[in-house]
């Protein structure tokens, strides 16, 4: 028929994935992950890219809007101070909901087993989860267990899906920033990359320090009953830490960020470890830590809700946006020297949650 | 913290950086070259170039040991890594420099066994927890690093332990300095000594740059109070027309330096007679072999290794970047072909390494900044 390819066959979408293999950094959540799901996921399983990536889709089924997520779990070691990888696999997912403004509803999980693994290691990481997920109000209902070859996989992988319901009035959404919105976080960064290397024992120093693996789903709801059409954007910066994150929203809204040393939170010992080993605690992955944009005329509100509310004490308001430098991000010293952060290029810290 | 936030103050580093403008001539040009990469990145990582006056040129000298391997030697031992039974063990810093088949990195995504450490005894350990393996350490760094290779080989040798050995690429800082005072394209008014080599070395082997030379050395810390207050110690001498060395690190640099180091290192390396730098070519007496009594721990002399010699891609010019004569954003790849996730030049790789550190700390703030001028 007039030239046109017969009906049913789709031109193969084009792939601008150039690596030739994958490597960890593909996988570190920084940019060579962003090369990876924009070159290659997207253009071929959801076809044309979304306007901003988020931590959840958004899916209607039958006019109901629910948000949708999945993470996976390859942490090591499998319990580290302050968590253990079966409260990361619900804390994690929850957190991809929340920071989308939804409330996980319900959890699926998939366990990767490698043979040999003793019962009990299984067994403590299953209660971990049932206690995770009873603490931040979510239910387990279904899940699926492989068993491969010992040597094929280290000990245990987990990896869960959930669901959650949008939490009303909140719409997260990159390109609903605007200049002079604040950005707030949490609080202190760097607890728990850092907590994870030296758990490794490969680096022969110690430092009392525990993950900040958490749900922030509680902090969230505080943010939103106070101020929830305020909120015009939120993160959790897990892999790559709070630079990927801010740089991946610079790109998204095309603005610029600025953000205030002497304001970001962190403590003293992951500050030291990072000075001893090269590593900018922007980088450094978190688990119970977000980023939240918000209105200025909201940011009052927005700080006496998350400073009121339990574990909230440590949030700040550690910059704001601006017209400049479009679509990055730019750190200011207080006596005037400032910088660009990029996102994190390559993996100093491999397999961290 | 103790150590770092006294040498952040901003009440004292503005009171430093106004020193710094009452003591330049606004009519001349200062050249300052950082020798070390440290300095280059701390430079760029606390913005430093915003608190000069613009007349005050920061040029980023040979100090970043990655910079300057070439890529021959990477490729020398990444051939030693595909042996099955070797483990490829090297700092971080070296992991994504790419060799002529690719970086360490991408030979462990092909299953290579390459290994991060964080110190040379960390490679030892390896050897010790994996017996039947061969544990190759891939050794870099000037006078900095080299003790700590040294004690561990004589650890090794000391031990027995038989399944271990140094591929030695360590050099020396003195013979590059003199390389680029050599240099005929170069004019530089005053360095900034490196603060981690004369830990080791101490100030005195600097004392040629002030008497023969006639250029001012002030050896430095790294924390933004440090570097400036060395440039305020650089002017003054400047001004009054003085050249010597002066020790603005005393708290950890000794002006005799390091004893116990420097015994280690003489117990275990000897000059090689010449060796390449990448950008500068060879220079005579510039680095370290490992000796004869330690030949059993020396990759070099228990391994075929190939002796490869890569030339640079010839529209990169590292040399050029490296000796200060270009700024990095005039390399003709920079930006463009050479960027931190894919390097062409070394100088992109580490984050010492001055392209690197320009490319993520002030490219993107000069394009705009030129943007504003146009506009």
């Amino acid at each position: 028929m007039n030239g046109q390819k017969p009906s049913g066959e789709i031109a193969e979408p084009k792939v601008r994935f150039r690596d030739a293999q994958i490597e960890m950094a593909h996988g570190a959540g920084g940019k060579a992950s962003r090369k990876l799901v924009e070159g290659l996921f997207v253009p071929i399983l959801s076809g044309a890219l979304p306007q901003s990536l988020t931590d959840a889709a958004h899916v209607q089924i039958n006019g109901a809007a629910m948000a949708i997520t999945t993470d996976s779990f390859v942490v090591k070691p499998l319990v580290f101070p302050g968590g253990s990888i079966g409260e990361l696999a619900v804390n994690g997912t929850m957190n991809d909901l929340a920071v989308s403004g939804a409330v996980g509803k319900a959890l699926v999980a998939t366990f990767v087993l490698e043979e040999g693994l003793p019962t009990a290691v299984l067994e403590a990481e299953v209660r971990a989860m049932a206690k995770a997920a009873r603490q931040a109000g979510v239910s387990i209902v279904g899940g699926d267990t492989k068993v491969v070859e010992h040597g094929k996989a280290d000990k245990m992988y987990i990896s869960t899906t959930g669901v959650g319901e949008f939490m009303p009035g909140v719409r997260v959404d990159a390109a609903s920033v605007r200049p002079g919105d604040k950005v707030i976080l949490s609080g202190p960064i760097g607890d728990h990359g850092v907590t994870i290397l030296l758990a490794r024992g490969d680096l022969d120093f110690e430092a009392d320090l525990r993950s900040d693996t958490r749900c922030v789903l509680p902090l969230v709801q505080a943010l939103a009953r106070e101020t929830a059409p305020g909120i015009r954007w939120m993160r959790d910066p897990t892999r790559g830490g709070v630079a990927t994150s801010l740089n991946e929203l610079a790109r998204d809204c095309g603005l610029g960020i600025t953000i205030f040393e002497e304001q970001i939170p962190v403590r003293d010992e992951v500050r030291g470890a990072c000075e001893l080993l090269g590593l900018d605690p922007l980088h450094i992955a978190n688990e119970g830590q977000f980023l939240a944009v918000v209105a200025a005329e909201s940011a009052d509100a927005a700080m006496n809700a998350l400073t009121m509310a339990d574990g909230g004490d440590g949030a700040r308001i550690i910059g704001e946006i601006r017209e400049e430098p479009a679509s990055s991000v730019l750190v200011t010293t207080r006596y005037g020297g400032s910088r660009i952060i990029d996102m994190l290029v390559g993996d100093p810290l491999p397999r961290i949650c | 913290m103790r150590f770092v936030d006294e040498f952040r103050d901003p009440e004292i580093i503005n009171r430093t950086a106004d020193e710094i403008r009452r003591l330049v001539d606004p009519k001349r040009h200062y050249r300052l070259m950082e020798v070390c990469g440290g300095h280059t990145h701390a430079i760029y990582r606390f913005g430093l170039k915003d608190v000069l006056p613009s007349n005050i040129e920061l040029i980023h000298g040979p100090g970043c040991p990655v910079c300057v391997l070439p890529m021959g030697r990477i490729d020398d031992g990444l051939a030693i890594a595909q042996n099955p039974n070797v483990v490829f063990a090297a700092f971080g810093d070296m992991m994504r420099v790419p060799g002529t088949h690719g970086s360490p990195l991408e030979h462990k995504a092909r299953g290579a066994d390459v290994r991060i450490v964080y110190s040379p005894s960390d490679a030892l350990k390896l050897a010790r927890t994996y017996p039947d393996k061969h544990v190759m350490f891939f050794a870099i760094g000037f006078e900095t690093t080299a003790p700590s290779t040294a004690l561990t080989l004589i650890r090794a040798r000391a031990e027995g332990i038989k399944n271990f050995s140094v591929f030695c690429n360590h050099v020396t800082i003195i013979p590059a300095i003199r390389a680029i005072l050599d240099s005929p394209d170069m004019r530089l008014d005053a360095f900034i000594g490196p603060g981690h080599v004369s830990t080791v070395i101490g100030c005195r082997p600097y004392e040629w740059i002030a008497v023969n030379e006639g250029k001012p050395i002030v050896v430095s810390g790294f924390e933004p109070l440090d570097m400036l207050q060395s440039i305020v110690m650089i002017l003054r001498q400047l001004r009054t027309g003085e050249a010597k060395v002066e020790n603005q690190y005393k708290r950890v640099v000794p002006w005799e330096g390091n004893h116990a180091a420097l015994r280690a290192m003489a117990e275990v390396f000897q000059l090689r007679p010449y060796f390449e730098w990448r950008g500068l070519g060879f220079i005579s007496q510039s680095a370290l072999r490992i000796r004869d009594e330690y030949a059993e721990w020396d990759t070099e002399q228990r391994f075929h290794v190939p002796g490869v010699r890569v030339t640079d891609p010839r529209a990169a010019q590292c040399g050029e970047v490296l000796k200060g004569v270009l700024k990095p954003a005039q390399c003709k790849l920079f930006g463009r072909e050479c960027t931190p996730e894919h390097p062409i030049g070394a100088l992109m790789v580490s984050t010492e390494g001055s392209c690197a550190a320009y490319h993520s700390y002030e490219h993107r703030k000069n394009q705009l900044t030129s943007i504003q001028t146009v506009a």
